[in-house]
């Protein structure tokens, strides 16, 4: 029994220190924390850009997608070709509606104007550029952007244009063309260019 | 006796990981389940009695002082509770923060905000926050009602600032049993003017911002791959590509060769697969691919855009914003692929820019209204809150806080959100304007 008490104060007597210790002021282990973190991060990140095993396309060109009656991207590396000196299509940007991607009966003229002309430039082809007022979030715009551009393909694709010469790029609502922040502004922004382009040299 | 002196200070490091207030966290997120509005949240017994045991004693201390140790604790322990607010997050821990001075006072104190610990006067304490930063950050976490010390830590090397965010992720685990977020990067856009913008990554808070792209050309929509790789969309090869960036080596390479535009990737939990956004098929529709952009899987078929796809934390489905049904919803389909479902956002329309939380719980997102708001939904959908005003927001590892942005065209700001109390902290700009911001997790 007396051994049972003396343990008793025994475990009394450690716990208690224990507790005091644990208030010590100076604390014990010490964390290191590392110098600046590794890595190049950006460093190198000009550097150019690795060839991607994957870049040839896939041959489903022209095809029209049942789901969606979308028409397949190009297979032409028409991100390759640059600009023509002269642009005829300047003054024939095609303007949407807030929020929406079909096209205005107003704006049909200026597709069909392109559509004929585009058989006067042979061996050229065309970008359009598909581009979103700033009243939509940022990636969302990026999509609607490229489903105008698409839209306007698509109509050029019914006026025998073929599709293989029409690449589609959105800049979503990165580039304004009015930089406005107002009603008058915002309908200028909502548009699809369209950008003669030459082969690559 | 003579063991006295010789008694470690307890670390994280030292309690196995299982038990890391294993108990605690369980019963919390028990509690969380409860529906909304549940009254009162309901409080949560914190049973963490035997968690010190194993290992707290680290030298050669005898065996019966260990078997003693639990039923003290299991005594001082079983008397901590946690509380919920009605939604189901932990309500901040009260504590009262002295000791520290100028930047590392407030970088604590900042820090402990979004990890669901609050600054409060001395007499509303739980919790006493003690330490130092002359010369190098020390610190402890003393329980007021019984003084028991929960936590005692020094750092050494890096900055102070550095070794402040240390602690504060030691006193956040041992307080919240949570991850701590003050140690994590953001990754985000920056315009840098003439119509480019590169992609950056910091500290959580903004601070020690480092250039990741040098394009000088339009990059956007920065995701994480892990914490070592960045997936982004650039414009750099004249198409809108989606990239892949691994961060330390910085060699990284275009991943989707198609024309048309192909944009804001997100990476899977695993870190194996690639959600994202490409019109190859003549519309743009949602796809995933493995990481490297290779065998790519059409997940929607629909004449309108889809956009923004953000996976959930298990890695089976994904939720991204669709126009099929006219407005911009919120809509979940199986990665593998299968039927999307509408995901209600009950109360709040236009809702674009998902993230599913870490935990799995919620989705946060913007509203196009007349200006941009940021809202949560439960992960099943419902009804949603309108938390702040702002856009893309981006979830913390520990699902609580949020990073997101706001301000006007090319004069945004990213701001930080504690979701349950709508509490936040705007970041000073970097250069031009801030967006997209992007939390590694």
């Amino acid at each position: 029994m007396k051994l049972f008490t003396n343990a008793c104060w025994l475990v009394v007597a450690v716990l208690l220190s224990a507790s005091v210790v644990g208030c010590k002021r100076n604390p014990g282990r010490i964390t290191t924390i590392p110098g600046t973190r590794p890595g190049a991060v950006g460093d190198t990140a000009g550097m150019p850009l690795d060839t991607n095993p994957l870049a040839s396309g896939v041959g489903s060109e022209g095809m029209v997608d049942e789901a969606t009656g979308g028409i397949a991207a190009s297979t032409v590396p028409l991100h390759q070709w640059t600009p023509s000196a002269e642009q005829p299509f300047a003054t024939d940007t095609v303007y949407f509606d807030f929020d929406k991607s079909n096209i205005r009966p107003s704006e049909v003229p200026k597709i069909l104007k392109v559509g004929s002309a585009m058989g006067s430039y042979a061996g050229k082809a065309l970008r359009i550029e598909g581009h979103c007022d700033e009243r939509g979030t940022e990636e969302y715009n990026r999509a609607l952007g490229e489903r105008r551009a698409l839209s306007i393909r698509e109509y050029l694709a019914q006026q025998g244009v073929s599709p293989q010469l029409i690449d589609t790029i959105s800049f979503g609502e990165d580039r304004p063309a009015d930089p406005g922040h107002n009603s008058e502004a915002w309908s200028k922004n909502r548009r699809g260019e369209f950008i003669l382009l030459d082969p690559p040299k | 006796m003579k063991l006295t002196p010789s008694l470690p200070i307890p670390t994280p490091t030292v309690k196995p990981p299982a038990d890391r207030g294993g108990g605690a966290v369980a019963s919390a997120r028990g509690a969380r389940l409860r529906p909304p509005g549940f009254p009162g949240g309901g409080r949560v017994r914190k049973g963490r009695g035997t968690v010190r045991a194993g290992g707290w004693w680290r030298g050669g201390v005898g065996a019966w002082v260990v078997l003693a140790a639990p039923a003290l604790w299991a005594q001082t322990e079983l008397d901590i509770t946690k509380s919920v607010d009605v939604h189901g997050f932990l309500k901040p821990v009260p504590v009262h923060v002295s000791g520290f001075t100028g930047e590392a006072d407030s970088v604590l104190k900042n820090d402990l905000l979004f990890m669901g610990i609050a600054h409060v006067p001395a007499a509303e304490a739980k919790f006493v926050v003690t330490g130092s930063n002359a010369g190098r950050v020390e610190g402890r976490v003393v329980e007021k009602f019984n003084q028991h010390q929960r936590l005692a830590k020094a750092y050494a090397g890096g900055t102070i600032r550095a070794q402040v965010h240390a602690f504060a992720d030691d006193v956040a685990r041992e307080l919240t049993g949570q991850p701590g977020i003050a140690q994590t990067s953001i990754a985000f856009r920056v315009e840098t003017g003439g119509g480019r913008s590169e992609i950056y990554v910091s500290d959580y808070d903004g601070h020690n911002a480092r250039q990741v792209t040098r394009d000088e050309s339009m990059a956007a929509a920065p995701a994480w791959g892990g914490r070592s790789m960045l997936y982004y969309d650039s414009y750099k090869l004249g198409r809108l590509n989606v990239f892949a960036h691994e961060l330390a080596s910085g060699s990284r390479r275009s991943i989707t060769p198609y024309g048309g535009s192909s944009m804001s990737p997100a990476v899977s939990p695993n870190g194996q697969r690639v959600a994202m956004i490409l019109s190859k098929s003549g519309n743009p529709d949602l796809y995933v691919a493995d990481r490297n952009g290779a065998n790519p899987q059409r997940l929607t078929s629909t004449r309108e855009a889809e956009s923004s796809p953000c996976w959930s934390p298990d890695g089976a489905s994904i939720c991204f914003v669709s126009r099929t049904r006219g407005p911009a919803g919120l809509y979940v389909v199986p990665a593998a692929g299968g039927p999307m479902r509408r995901l209600t956002t009950a109360g709040v329309p236009n809702a674009t820019e998902p993230d599913w939380s870490p935990d799995g719980k919620w989705i946060v997102f913007t509203t196009m209204m007349r200006q941009f708001h940021i809202c949560v939904v439960k992960a099943g959908g419902g009804e949603a809150r309108v938390v702040v005003e702002g856009e893309d927001p981006s979830w913390a590892p520990n699902s609580r806080a949020v990073v997101f942005c706001r301000g006007p065209d090319h004069g945004k700001s990213l701001s930080l959100l504690d979701v349950p109390t709508a509490k936040v902290k705007t970041m000073r700009r970097f250069l031009g304007s801030n967006s997209q911001p992007s939390w590694a997790r």
